[in-house]
């Protein structure tokens, strides 16, 4: 049986609560290979907190998360990325202190498992090296590569961010906010970015930015307190009363 | 870099070989220090490892190798080994234990290990010694070099098992290993999204870090045939710190400019004012902090750059 025949990600009855506050509740979602999905919904509707449910950074309370049929609920983060699970973040977690090429580098060695060698390694970190400056082409910052990510404008921190993602050759990608904080002006490089991501992985993608999600996804769903309210194409999506509703502020869940 | 500059530290170690006379024995506990440092550089300049608790390696380490010379075989290298390895599966175990927490909270676990190790050092005098602490005699080094009554042995013993710890560090932060230890110390939400076991590595650099600081206490033990619970204290982790502040992090020779320069100016203090040398260290310190962001390194870069500019300066090509 190839792996084709699951998913590349499925989500079957995640809940999760802190106290009384239930930021998710019995959530379903399925990605095929190469599916394009958007998740929105208004601030604090759970949105990252499925993130980080999904990858591992929150204990789930209930629900299993399956990644091409293997059963990930267990592993902890760095196994389900090890397995092909992931994601961009948010707020930049970039490592300040280094060149924008060995952040991409160090992701590699650890895609690698060269990680853990400590006397014998300077081919297998050449080489790493080099695949990460193919990396930065492709993003288009081939041309910061020896800066330090603490002098790097803003804007090449989000596409390093991908950069970093895409090295570690995922089969399931989350997008936590790619564009958030970019100013206008550059944000239509990441969007740019964003379509020429490789087919064959599947994407989940966060993003306040409707025309965004609405250009880039193919099946949007619609969170809203922890739940899933609505899912489909982007043009019902776009024309459900529902949605509108909620994205006026007027609560009807 | 140029290379050429990583041979000055040893020529000069070296030069002072020959030139030392009554100071060789200060000489070989001015490199034990600077293997402890340089062990502290591991785990808390490269891997971020917030401890105060490597006295808890230096005594486990001189302790191993007293015993294994009085109870087992008196061969410095075979001791030497023993002693390391002891001391590296001891920082596995107690790794394991505190390495999952981060900050204040590691800073005072390494801390508490240490303390508890030297209260049972204290409690088992029967095999330690207690207060009195443990004599005992060396074979010769690879059954040739005694030890002799004025060091030379020992110096160049200490020297060599230097300069193999040496390259050793120096290859790991350099490795990728070494690569993912910077990475850990600034972010390691980041590491794990990479997929790194950030704990094993953890585990990993602090046993490396203690196994090279069992050998600076093994060769402390060995090279003065004694060892006292004063290798267990406070005050060791607590120099082993300030040489490295001093000296400059994760830069490896900083560990070799803070200890020469702690111990130096301390004996220099010391005997211009017995009571209160500790003022001139502390000055020091205090100085270095404020202005000196990388340590006392920062002056040896600004001086290479000034060299550079002058030579050039003078060269027509």
């Amino acid at each position: 049986m190839s792996a084709f025949a699951h998913p590349a990600l499925s989500v079957r009855g995640l809940c999760k609560s802190f106290g009384a506050l239930r930021v998710a509740q019995s959530i379903d979602l399925e990605l095929a290979h190469g599916a394009r999905v958007g998740l929105i919904g208004p601030n604090g509707a759970g949105k990252t907190t499925l993130v980080n449910l999904l990858t591992g950074v929150l204990p789930a309370d209930a629900g299993t998360i399956s990644l091409e049929g293997e059963v990930i609920d267990k592993l902890k983060p760095e196994g389900r990325v090890r397995r092909g699970l992931a994601r961009t973040h948010q707020i930049n977690t970039l490592l300040v202190e280094e060149s924008v090429r060995d952040n991409v580098a160090i992701a590699i060695a650890e895609r690698e498992r060269v990680a853990w060698s400590m006397l014998r390694y300077a081919k297998a970190w050449r080489a790493c090296l080099e695949e990460a400056d193919e990396r930065l082409r492709e993003m288009g910052i081939m041309d910061v590569a020896d800066r330090r990510v603490s002098a790097l404008p803003y804007g090449q921190q989000r596409l390093l961010e991908i950069a970093i993602a895409l090295a570690l050759k995922p089969r399931v990608l989350l997008l936590d906010e790619p564009a958030a904080g970019v100013p206008a002006a550059e944000a239509h490089h990441i969007h740019e970015v964003l379509e020429r991501l490789p087919a064959e992985i599947a994407i989940l993608i966060i993003e306040h930015d409707m025309d965004v999600v609405f250009r880039f996804a193919r099946h949007i769903v619609v969170m809203v307190q922890g739940r899933v309210l609505k899912r489909g194409a982007p043009a019902e999506i776009a024309a459900d009363p529902q949605v509108r509703a909620v994205y006026l502020g007027r609560s009807t869940v | 870099m140029n290379p050429a500059w990583h041979a000055l530290p040893w020529l000069l170690a070296i030069a002072f070989y020959f030139t030392a006379g009554g100071y060789l024995s200060l000489g070989t506990s001015i490199l034990v220090y600077i293997l402890l440092t340089l062990s502290l550089d591991l785990a808390l300049g490269y891997a971020g490892i917030i401890t105060l608790g490597h006295a808890a390696f230096f005594g486990f380490g001189a302790y191993g190798a007293a015993l294994f010379a009085i109870h087992v075989n008196a061969d410095p290298l075979l001791g030497l080994v023993v002693a390391t390895a002891v001391t590296a599966v001891f920082a596995v175990v107690t790794g394991m234990l505190i390495l999952h927490t981060q900050g204040v909270t590691l800073l005072m676990l390494t801390l508490a290990i240490a303390v508890l190790l030297a209260e049972a050092a204290n409690r088992a005098y029967k095999v330690t010694g207690g207060d009195d602490g443990l004599q005992f005699t060396m074979g010769p080094v690879l059954g040739l070099f005694r030890f002799d009554l004025w060091g030379q042995t020992a110096y160049l013993y200490t020297l060599v098992i230097l300069f193999v710890w040496f390259v050793i560090a120096w290859k790991v932060v350099h490795s990728p290993f070494g690569r993912s230890l910077d990475g850990i110390r600034q972010s390691q939400a980041r590491m794990r999204a990479i997929g790194t076991p950030v704990w094993w590595r953890l585990i990993a650099i602090y046993a490396i870090s203690a196994a090279m600081a069992g050998s600076a206490g093994a060769l402390s033990a060995q090279t003065t045939r004694f060892v006292g619970l004063n290798t267990l204290g406070l005050l060791v982790s607590g120099i082993a710190v300030v040489m490295l502040v001093l000296g400059g992090t994760r830069r490896l020779y900083g560990a070799f400019l803070g200890a020469a320069v702690y111990v130096v100016v301390q004996d220099f203090a010391a005997k211009v004012n017995p009571f209160y040398w500790m003022f001139v260290i502390g000055g020091l310190l205090m100085a270095t902090v404020l202005f000196l962001e990388g340590g006392l390194m920062e002056v040896l870069d600004i001086g290479r750059r000034w060299l550079r500019r002058l030579l050039r300066g003078s060269d027509p090509t």
